[in-house]
């Protein structure tokens, strides 16, 4: 490139001192390099530089006896010549049509370098083509401001091209700063894109989780912990006297009691001032907005990369073309491991023969109603399996409250987590027995895939909501507690006071330590706390799994190979395929509790960050060392948008709970943020009315009018009728088309 | 190969279908052909950068296309014939597949993608095809 730029530069040299000789290698050059589209607008060009020579040649008497004397040098040249020749355009002298022209001219050279990325040209030819239109364009861009205001011009000219720049080095940085990418590219070329497309997946939920983690630490824990009041000021931030003596072991600490519970970690830590520290940082507002944001900001972000992959993947008709996206789009590109592609190159001809046994018979079913009778027995099954584990979640959760009321430290450590082990132990042990029975239904690979996908995600949601029933019976029971506390505390109040003496109102106050306050009940915590376990264990849970499931079952098949009966790496048990879809729906459940805890234990998000960044690096390691290529591959590509839809669904479904705590329950007296209104969302009442001038609370009162809300819903739901049946009458308009054209192609043909 | 010296010098198609990227790939001979300005293989720094850039996974669906086409294009004759589709399918299958198969397989698919029934695909049948594939920009990607 630099050479070539320096040939041009000799070249123009050259040109301008002494003849046109040293020029015409390099019109030869790029004469040959040339395309058609290229002399088209070259054509157009001329045209316009025509205009423009015959203002210029009155000036250059010298110019005009040379160009007249070349006229078998191809035009371009002629034009090159011109350009090169050229000092500067007076606008002056040009009439407002040519100016047109001109600037058409200029934009045309502009499109032409943005859009040179797309076209098939060889290198070379682009690279020149890039060069001349930069000339061309930077020559006649100045020129175009008139006369006063060209400087201006000018100026913006510079500015935009500063800034294009700018942007371009920016992007190639922001690429640069991808973290991990190494690693999956390793991965992508030892078991191909379906493996890697869920340490992809791994990687976006890594980044969601960054935004709201930074959301929840800068806006919400920072914030209380600089700026609020410090531990142990008031007895909502301090560990009571009574739990006082085990606040710092271990055990405690591990369960999220103790010094862990009475910190910003908590809802119950927050102090519900209204303002705090010198610039007045509204707590409770923030506190609750955060909540909000996350969850807007989910939304926003799942439903764009949905529309992304729609877009993408395009409406296609899955059978038309079988056997040529067989043929053209089989072969992965990534792969760059000898034994990965042996596998690929069997899967391929295994998969071809099926599509011809396919194509050969008909398919008859000789056994249709054994094989329904199966699958309806299949599904009976599995319908038990899911049956049984809610009612086993519920009995789990119904005792450890009542192991509750006794007091937990007569248990031993099982019984006290027993919901989280019985959860994670579910989540393992059912998918493997969904696998077992899915054998009876004979299916194809791909639809089998479906079925169990959904059948996991039966399992994970009967088995959070049976989850989410039995916290709110723990809430329940909170609050009746809270009413029986609230009489005991007026009842202490009154013993205190009267102890000292009996004079009301010039009594001085008496300073107790804020351990020894007796303290209210808050159910927000202990939700949080609940949330907090219940990932710690399935993090746990699946970690383990991996190190026993995979590198141990590896372990033991490469090294008691030697002393066994039968093979062990081609029989059972040999190495273990990376479950794509199962490690996938686990992402998915694990976001969905995040979505769910975030609002009453903030440090939710910092949690699972920290778990992301291990798994990353623990499944990274675990496939690489432990894990062999599937053998049957097939198309998991349609399956992107599906991972999506259900994360939308589970985001969905995750809010709901939150919502409605938000909305029904009245928040603990005693903790948190919002202690002492009547309902969390008063917050933003209290806010508009004190904070916003009278008339915004005025103007937001109409707009939350339900005379106003109920119109613009039903103006929502007929928008969304009509941009649906718009959207069915163009693909009917495409198929119409394309019936069209094939029509069209066979009587171009014919003639 | 001293290239400050001669930045026009050539990599010959051996050395760089030995690159980990493409060393496996069935197609890399008509993958580095289909790049080189003399139809050998023989590939220049700026050939070289073109082939990486169009096998990205930043470059045009379009683009991709194009390239796709002339490079299953083994008699390089700008039509995919039933003998480029053979060959394609060989190698794929590394040859595991009986003759009357392959026949099977190969008319199958001008059956299916071929729109103006001369029985072979033009680049219009073979981009009309591929351009409905979800697979296609997922797979024809090469991560450098």
């Amino acid at each position: 490139e630099r050479r070539e730029r320096s040939r041009r530069r000799k070249g123009k040299a050259e040109h301008e001192t002494s003849g046109h000789e040293g020029n015409k290698r390099e019109r030869d050059q790029t004469r040959a390099n040339k395309n058609e589209e290229k002399i088209e607008s070259g054509d157009q060009l001329k045209e316009k530089e025509k205009a423009l020579g015959v203002k210029k040649k009155k000036k250059r008497r010298k110019k005009v006896v040379e160009t007249s004397s070349e006229p078998e040098t191809s035009e371009d040249g002629d034009d090159e010549e011109e350009v090169n020749n050229d000092g500067e355009v007076r606008p002056e002298l040009l009439s407002p049509e040519e100016l047109e022209k001109l600037k058409e001219a200029v934009d045309e050279k502009k499109k032409l370098i943005q859009s040179l990325r797309g076209k098939p040209w060889p290198m070379k030819q682009k690279l020149v083509t890039l060069r001349e239109s930069q000339l061309f364009v930077e020559k006649y861009e100045g020129a175009l401001g008139k006369g006063k205001g060209r400087k201006l011009y000018a100026y913006k000219v510079m500015m935009t091209k500063k800034w294009m720049k700018f942007q371009r080095d920016f992007e190639n940085f922001k690429i640069a700063c991808i973290p991990w990418e190494m690693k999956i590219k390793e991965i992508e070329s030892h078991f191909g894109s379906s493996v890697a497309s869920y340490f992809i997946f791994l990687r976006w939920m890594y980044g969601i989780n960054m935004i709201l983690f930074s959301l929840t630490f800068g806006l919400v824990m920072v914030p209380e912990a600089l700026m609020g009041r410090a531990y142990g000021s008031i007895p909502r931030k301090t560990v009571p006297r009574a739990e006082e003596a085990g606040a710092m072991d271990f055990a405690v600490l591990w369960d999220f009691g103790g010094y862990a519970q009475y910190s910003v970690l908590f809802y119950g830590y927050y102090n519900n001032q209204r303002a705090i520290g010198w610039f007045k940082f509204r707590m409770p507002l923030s506190y609750f907005l955060v909540g909000v944001g996350t969850v807007a900001y989910s939304y926003m972000v799942v439903i764009r990369t949905m529309a992304r992959n729609a877009n993408e993947s395009g409406i296609g008709d899955d059978n038309s073309f079988n056997f040529s996206w067989k043929m053209f789009t089989s072969w992965d590109y990534l792969i760059g491991n000898p034994e990965t592609a042996d596998n690929k190159f069997a899967s391929i001809t295994t998969s071809f023969k099926e599509a011809i046994l396919e194509e050969q018979e008909s398919r008859k079913d000789d056994n249709i109603h054994l094989t329904r009778f199966l699958r309806v027995l299949a599904n009976f099954l599995v319908l038990c399996c899911l049956a049984g584990s809610g009612y086993l979640i519920y009995f789990v959760v119904r005792r450890s409250q009542k192991f509750a009321l006794d007091g937990l430290e007569n248990h031993t450590w099982w019984e006290r987590n027993e919901v989280n082990m019985v959860m994670s132990l579910l989540g393992m042990f059912c998918p493997m027995l969904f696998d077992v029975i899915s054998t009876l239904e004979n299916y194809h690979p791909r639809v089998a895939l479906q079925w169990q996908l959904g059948r996991i995600f039966a399992l994970f949601l009967g088995n959070l909501y049976t989850f989410i029933i039995a916290l709110m019976d723990a809430i329940n029971l909170k609050r009746k507690e809270e009413k029986v506390v609230k009489y005991n505390i007026t009842m202490w109040e009154a013993t205190l006071y009267n102890g000292t003496g009996s004079e009301n109102s010039t009594a001085p106050p008496i300073t107790i330590h804020p351990a020894d306050v007796p303290r209210g009940p808050c159910w927000e915590t202990m939700v949080g706390q609940e949330f907090v376990r219940l990932i710690i264990s399935d993090t746990m849970t699946t970690y383990i799994t991996l190190l026993i499931g995979d590198f141990l079952r590896a372990v033991l098949v490469r090294f008691l190979n030697h002393c066994w009966c039968w093979d062990l790496e081609a029989g059972f048990p040999s190495y273990s395929e990376f479950d794509v879809s199962g490690n996938v729906l686990g992402l998915i459940f694990n976001q969905g509790m995040i979505w769910m805890g975030a609002f009453y234990a903030p440090c939710l998000p910092a949690l699972n960050l920290l778990r992301l960044h291990v798994s990353m690096y623990l499944q990274c390691w675990a496939v690489m060392c432990c894990n062999v290529p599937q053998e049957r591959v097939f198309k998991a590509s349609g399956s992107n948008n599906f991972y999506m839809a259900m994360l939308l669904v589970i985001l969905f479904l995750s809010t709901l709970p939150a919502i409605y705590t938000i909305v029904t329950i009245p928040p603990s007296f005693d903790c948190g943020p919002f202690s002492g209104k009547n309902r969390m969302f008063d917050v933003i009442q209290e806010t508009l009315e004190s904070d916003f001038p009278a008339w915004f609370s005025k103007v937001f009162s109409y707009a939350s009018n339900p005379g106003l809300v109920l119109p613009f819903i039903l103006l929502m739901v007929l928008a969304i009728y009509y941009l649906q049946s718009t959207s069915k009458s163009y693909k009917e308009a495409n198929v119409e088309l394309k019936k069209k054209l094939q029509m069209v192609i066979q009587r171009l043909d014919n003639f | 190969m001293d290239y400050t010296n001669e930045p026009d010098c050539k990599l010959p198609l051996a050395l760089i279908v030995d690159m980990p990227e493409l060393k496996e790939n069935p197609f890399r001979n008509r993958i580095v052909e289909s790049f080189s300005e003399d139809g050998m293989g023989n590939l220049s720094f700026n050939e070289f950068v073109d082939m990486f850039s169009v096998l990205s996974e930043m470059a045009p669906r379009e683009l991709k296309a194009i390239y796709a086409f002339k490079i299953y294009d083994y008699n390089v004759d700008n039509y995919l014939c039933k003998e480029d589709l053979e060959k394609t399918l060989n190698k794929l299958t590394k040859e595991e597949l009986t003759p009357e198969e392959v026949e099977l397989v190969c008319e199958k698919a001008i059956e299916e993608a071929d729109l103006d029934g001369d029985n072979k695909l033009s680049y219009t049948d073979f981009e009309n095809m591929i351009s409905r594939a979800p697979d296609f920009l997922s797979t024809f990607h090469i991560r450098i």
